[in-house]
């Protein structure tokens, strides 16, 4: 009970209204490591994933990996053994090596579509939905854009270019933007009308300072999680435009290059294009649970316990 | 300046419904449809009517929340109706709100210092860092919470304490005026008594000014000077609490009266029951607007449109019954025919 705290003294010349009965919640006790996992083990195990995986493609060259690219036409296709951990493929380099490798590829490209295309849909979406006009000009481009599938409008930028790990994150980027674009205007409409922003602008806050201080802060939410999607999807994304050689050059090991130079093997060596396959499933699946438990998380009334 | 602090005049907004992108607005939503009305310094005006009959839309007029169609707003002589944004910011510190719901007037990303202190940095009434805390407890103190919780979040409070919260925000730009858009309807009955005290002791304290917007007769009886009653965009009937509550010179005034629970058992009273449900304000009806659901409208009510007039001291009424012979007037019959029945026709003691 913390009823003495509400008895402060109230100064002689001030009107007082009568003492409260309202409890406040006592502080929780800081959770541990247990603790957390407990409350929220969808972003406890989705985040431990995704850590693996970065640390994985972090430390690639000290994991026991040889150069990825090494051609040895001498042991090509050798099943996986104690010397090639994941077999070789048909131009003998080393799977193993090759998928921590590749591993960079595809983190690289989530992340930094998830991290551009929230940026740019972040200031797409607040003007859009401050502003009237933009906001029917924009809206159709966007709807325009929205009305290709991502997956084709990748391809279709990448046709336009030459295939560099930039030029897959800048397609893929283009295709996820109006997702995001939309979202938050939807947010930043349905914040419009919240009384605090009235309570604001009676209080003489600029517009600027509003979208700063009253709608931004309250649309980063909903963003991180869709950006967790985003990242997510542009890692399928990225391995499809590689397995259909739109997307990064074949010299480089990515993971759907991977299965792109297995799938001719498929019946015979499954496992050149099932071990890339299984990263990918396992990456894709922790990065959208990390997103449902940060969903969950991070609902306002929550905010203290995340 | 000795005029009234606040003057509302014919003041109309109307949204515009339906329409393409191409075509204009099929319709319009007749909100507020000519309304006037003054507070003066230190004075509570309470405005009262059903859901939907445009008291909101006035309070947000006044508040400046969106731009009037026709009208005029006027603030201690000087119009605030048609200044531009950057004119009117410095005059935003004289009116400010209270609204409805403790949970969404406040920003759940703000700390409660910070939620005191925009009011305070935006029209620089600090003289410095320490000056705007000072500022920001004393206001914990005025409206009783504890000082130590101005680095809590919003979801930490009870609807009260949000809502006393809130009341701190508006009292820190310093206002003569106040609206308190329904402002306690959404707090249970305890909490409620405890947030209208505050702001009756408030009101004493600093001389604010309020306009009480509620469909609560029983509170606005409690907390009022003066009552104006809207229906359908329109005010019906302004007049001094004492002699609205006691001899309602408009029928829809009248039948309000009458659907307020009576607290005592077996002390009912004829309850006038309105038929119908009220007219579109998209298509407001003809003459009267009242007309189609008063119990003694006549042929005139349904062509002529009755104007605001005054009827005693201070107390004015739009209604054509004032007109007709005095024992022709139902109103008066039938507070004639209740003081003689011994009923308690006026101020029944309404539980808060």
């Amino acid at each position: 009970m913390n009823a003495p705290a509400l008895a402060a003294p109230a100064p002689q010349d001030l009107a007082v209204a009568p003492d409260l009965p309202d409890i406040f919640p006592a502080a929780k006790p800081r959770g541990r490591v247990w603790g957390f996992v407990r409350r929220h083990p969808a972003i406890a195990v989705g985040g431990a994933l995704v850590l693996l995986m970065l640390l994985m493609a972090l430390l690639a060259p000290y994991l026991w990996t040889v150069d990825p690219t090494t051609l040895a036409t001498h042991r090509r296709t050798r099943e996986p053994s104690a010397a090639y951990w994941f077999g070789t493929d048909m131009l003998g380099r080393d799977i193993y090596s090759r998928v921590l490798f590749g591993a960079r590829v595809s983190l690289i490209v989530g992340f930094s579509v998830a991290l551009l295309a929230s940026l740019a849909g972040l200031v797409i979406g607040i003007v859009s939905g401050f502003i009237r006009w933009a906001d029917a000009v924009i809206m159709r481009i966007m709807d325009g854009l929205m009305s290709i599938p991502p997956i084709l409008l990748a391809v279709a930028l990448m046709a336009l270019t030459r295939g560099s790990v930039g030029n897959v994150i800048l397609a893929i980027t283009i295709a996820e933007v109006p997702r995001v674009a939309r979202l938050v205007r939807g947010v930043v409409l349905s914040l419009r009308e919240q009384p605090y922003v009235d309570a604001a602008v009676a209080a003489g806050t600029r517009t600027p300072m509003i979208m700063l201080r009253h709608i931004l802060p309250n649309t980063l939410a909903p963003l991180t999680v869709q950006a967790t999607y985003i990242c997510a999807s542009a890692m399928i994304i990225e391995a499809i435009l590689s397995f259909i050689g739109a997307g990064v050059p074949p010299t480089v090991p990515s993971w759907g290059n991977i299965m792109a130079e297995g799938r001719a093997l498929w019946q015979v060596k499954p496992y050149i294009v099932f071990i890339p396959a299984v990263f990918l499933s396992v990456t894709v699946l922790a990065v959208n649970l990390l997103g449902d438990g940060l969903r969950d998380a991070l609902d306002p009334r929550m905010a203290k316990e995340v | 300046m000795s005029g009234p602090l606040l003057e509302v005049n014919d003041l109309k907004k109307h949204f515009p419904v339906g329409g393409g992108f191409f075509s204009g607005p099929a319709g319009f939503v007749y909100a507020v449809d000519g309304v006037s009305f003054e507070v003066a310094k230190g004075e509570t005006l309470a405005l009262v009517g059903e859901s939907g009959c445009g008291k909101s839309t006035v309070g947000r007029a006044i508040l400046r929340l969106f731009d009037i169609t026709a009208g005029q707003v006027v603030l201690d002589g000087q119009r605030i109706d048609d200044l531009s944004a950057d004119k009117l910011r410095p005059l935003r510190q004289r009116v400010q709100v209270v609204f409805q719901d403790p949970f969404s007037s406040l920003n759940p990303r703000m700390r409660v210092r910070d939620i005191l202190a925009e009011p305070i940095r935006n029209f620089g009434l600090a003289s410095s860092a320490a000056d705007l805390e000072e500022r920001v407890a004393k206001l914990m103190d005025t409206v009783r919470l504890p000082r130590e919780a101005v680095n809590r979040w919003p979801h930490e409070f009870s609807g009260g304490q949000r809502q006393r919260i809130g009341i701190a925000r508006a009292l820190a730009a310093e206002p003569d005026l106040i609206v308190c858009d329904e402002a306690v309807s959404a707090l249970d009955v305890s909490v409620k008594a405890q947030i209208v005290n505050l702001l009756q002791d408030l009101q004493k304290e600093l001389g604010l000014a309020l306009l009480f917007i509620s469909h609560d007769l029983a509170i606005v009886e409690h907390m009022t000077h003066r009552v104006a009653v809207m229906y359908l965009g329109k005010i019906v009937e302004l007049g001094p609490k004492r002699s609205i509550f006691a001899a309602p010179k408009h029928p829809y005034t009248e039948a309000l009266l009458s659907a307020v629970p009576v607290p005592e058992p077996g002390a009912g009273r004829q309850r006038i029951i309105l038929r119908g449900d009220v007219p579109s304000p998209v298509n407001p009806p003809k003459g009267c607007r009242f007309h189609t659901r008063c119990p003694y409208a006549f042929d005139r009510c349904r062509i002529e449109e009755p104007p605001l007039r005054p009827l005693e001291s201070g107390h004015s009424a739009a209604c054509h019954l004032h007109d007709l012979p005095q024992a022709e007037n139902p109103l008066a019959r039938n507070r004639l025919a209740a003081k003689s029945a011994g009923a308690a026709p006026v101020s029944p003691p309404f539980l808060l």
